[in-house]
């Protein structure tokens, strides 16, 4: 018999990997009760590794029917197996919450005996929340694939955010590493959720008062690195999950060796590919904020994003016929293709242009990365007759500037592929 | 010469009230506490009346609009007497001129106030994320913070949107004092002896018989949920500032 305080070591342990903590897109409202949603999300705290912990992420259990190599709760691994019961996890989920611990609960689960019998406690936990503590915090429930349609449309009506991982970004990659999974039976759950989210918006037209259907939509996960993908790959899978089922985000979590049989794998020891998760985020954002489409990016071509610099700015050095840019002319959506402008800084460029035409002292207190920019853009008093730069030779300044230990560990990734 | 206010956001906008009444424009609005002694500088003591207060708040809104006028009591609340009259400038050239263009960010003085007002900002921010409550044996929680800024103002109605169903106190030591919900309404509490109030866990009030075990779990599940072959301290303390550790539980 563990401890309880055991148990939660080995279900957080084991929930860690689901990199999703985000609390954002609630709109529930307490209403006698306790809780409510922050529209915009709020991380309580972070963890050593820098990540934000918003949410109580937990598996239910770590006893899992499945084998694929690159989980750590596979069940020919040899660790410790613990469960939690339904009344356990509401429990602690209403304390953490009231001491402001945390924004509510990120509830996973390994398959125990079946979809259904996994998906029912599940659902259990979210149901007792919502009726019984009458608890309005935010819920993200792992939707077991397989699992059946009423279950699911059931455990919809309690929770804010559902996600089914599809782990690995391509069909064939999958096979390798988890011969009895596929994608398909990541595609049921989404599609059943979707629906029915259309299915409430349309009657939300008609009727009032139509209970909220997990409002702040779904979210998938790849896992990176485990399998060879090209970026391209990775990147056209997300943008079909982003179309086909409206999702609001798809992670990529750099995978962690955590297993020292298979040989498919990167072995244990290998540093998990931070830096390229960080480009994907960076395209994923592009692609979704910044009025890119996916082939600017990444194409036949270009199948992998450069790791010493971002996309934008590897966009940028491939058009440069693009620039310069008149940031007291051009447009809110050219702004934003210039590498060192973010769309915050974009809005106040437009904003204090109609006050007067921009220089570049004011420029520089904006908040732009402007070592970046100013090879991009023209401000009233920029000297044109230096010419736009060879893009080579901006690459090579710009780099130039980066830290020797950023380099650093950008070797030390590089060694991975 | 200063213009002494008794602190208060109405005390502050009475200094523009007796600025324009006397013009003097070139004022310093400060406090008693915040004045630096010189023996040349000139000063006023400004009384506050709230009827004053608010025919310049009205005035202001209706030039510039709620929204915009909201943009000034946040820069009040970053309590440093350099905002304090930066602010001062902007609204006594607001009535002077009858308009402004408040998102103007090409001029260095209304950058400035959107830059103190994002701070105060992150800050508002920062409370509702790591203030941490204790709770004691006769149902209240607690929680001490001591914010860079004046920001609890800002927070009290998230808390009390979202803690509708236990009493609370939140108080910050740096100010001394704090506001109080119990179950009904919030109201604020002010004022205890120095040093009468520490950190919570040193309080002398009884703690809830779990408490110390939820505060433990707590502490698990956060290091249980860092990924070691990830860790980067660096970032842990962008997103988490020492001067916080404190009163955030998972750092005792």
């Amino acid at each position: 018999m563990i401890g309880f305080d055991d148990k939660l070591k080995i279900l957080a342990d084991a929930a860690k990997y689901d990199v999703s903590c985000s609390s954002s897109g609630g709109k529930r409202k307490n209403t006698h009760g306790i809780g409510d949603a922050s529209a915009s999300g709020i991380c309580h705290t972070y963890t050593e590794d820098g990540r934000c912990v918003s949410l109580l992420k937990i598996l239910m259990t770590n006893y899992c029917i499945y084998d694929c190599s690159f989980c750590v709760s596979r069940r020919s691994n040899d660790v410790q197996r613990a469960a939690f019961s339904v009344k356990e996890v509401v429990d602690l989920t209403m304390n953490f919450y009231r001491r402001n611990y945390i924004e509510g609960l990120f509830l996973s689960s390994g398959i125990f005996k079946s979809a259904d019998y996994t998906m029912e406690r599940l659902m259990l936990v979210v149901k007792k929340l919502r009726t019984e503590e009458r608890f309005n915090g935010y819920i993200h429930l792992k939707a077991i694939p397989g699992a059946s349609e009423s279950l699911l449309k059931q455990a919809g009506l309690y929770v804010d955010r559902m996600s089914v991982n599809l782990e690995i970004p391509t069909e064939q990659g999958l096979k390798l590493v988890a011969p009895e999974k596929d994608h398909q039976s990541v595609r049921e759950p989404l599609a059943i959720i979707k629906n029915e989210i259309l299915n409430v918006q349309q009657h939300k037209k008609i009727v009032k008062n139509v209970p909220l259907f997990v409002p702040a939509g779904q979210s998938t996960q790849m896992v990176i690195g485990a399998t060879p993908e090209t970026d391209l790959q990775i990147m056209q899978t997300a943008h079909e999950f982003y179309k086909d089922y409206k999702l609001k985000r798809v992670y990529y979590s750099g995978y962690i060796p955590i297993n020292a049989t298979d040989s498919m794998l990167p072995q244990i020891g290998t540093t998990p590919p931070l830096v390229r998760e960080n480009r994907l985020y960076q395209t994923d954002w592009l692609l979704r904020f910044y009025g890119f489409s996916l082939h600017e990016i990444l194409n036949t071509q270009h199948q992998q994003l450069e790791l010493d610099i971002d996309p934008k700015l590897a966009w940028a050095l491939r058009n440069p016929q693009f620039f310069p840019i008149d940031i007291n002319t051009a447009d809110y959506n050219s702004i934003i293709r210039i590498p060192g402008i973010g769309r915050q800084s974009a809005n106040k460029i437009v904003q204090a242009r109609q006050y007067g035409k921009l220089k570049e002292y004011q420029l520089r207190k904006l908040g732009i990365a402007f070592n970046r920019a100013k090879y991009f853009m023209i401000c009233q008093d920029t000297v044109i007759s230096a010419g736009f730069h060879y893009p080579e030779q901006i690459r090579k300044s710009l780099l130039g500037h980066q830290s020797s230990t950023n380099s650093n560990s950008i070797q030390t990734q590089l060694t991975l592929f | 010469m200063n213009y002494i206010f008794d602190g208060s956001y109405q005390g502050y906008l009475c200094c523009v009230f007796e600025a324009f009444e006397r013009k003097e424009f070139d004022a310093i609005p400060t406090t008693a506490q915040q004045l630096e002694i010189n023996i040349f500088s000139q000063k006023r003591q400004i009384h506050t009346n709230e009827l004053k207060a608010i025919r310049i708040l009205t005035a202001m809104n209706k030039l510039i609009g709620l929204q915009n006028t909201k943009i000034f009591y946040h820069n009040f609340l970053s309590d440093s007497p350099s905002e304090w009259t930066n602010g001062f400038r902007l609204i006594v050239e607001l009535f002077k001129s009858g308009k402004m263009d408040m998102q103007n960010y090409g001029r260095p003085d209304l950058l400035r106030i959107h830059q103190t007002i994002k701070k105060v900002s992150r800050e508002r921010h920062r409370m509702k994320a790591f203030i941490r409550f204790v709770k004691s044996d006769n149902g209240l929680y607690t929680a001490i913070v001591e914010p860079d800024f004046n920001v609890l103002p800002l927070v009290i109605d998230f808390f009390k949107n979202r803690f509708t169903d236990q009493q609370w106190l939140i108080y910050d030591i740096r100010r001394n004092y704090g506001f109080y919900y119990n179950c009904h309404h919030v109201e604020e509490v002010a004022s205890c002896a120095e040093n009468e109030i520490q950190t919570p866990n040193r309080l002398e009030i009884d703690l809830d018989p779990k408490e110390r075990e939820f505060q433990h779990l707590w502490k698990t599940y956060f290091k249980s949920t860092t990924i070691e072959s990830r860790k980067n301290l660096k970032l842990h303390l962008r997103h988490v500032p020492k001067r916080y550790w404190k009163y955030l539980t998972e750092k005792q």
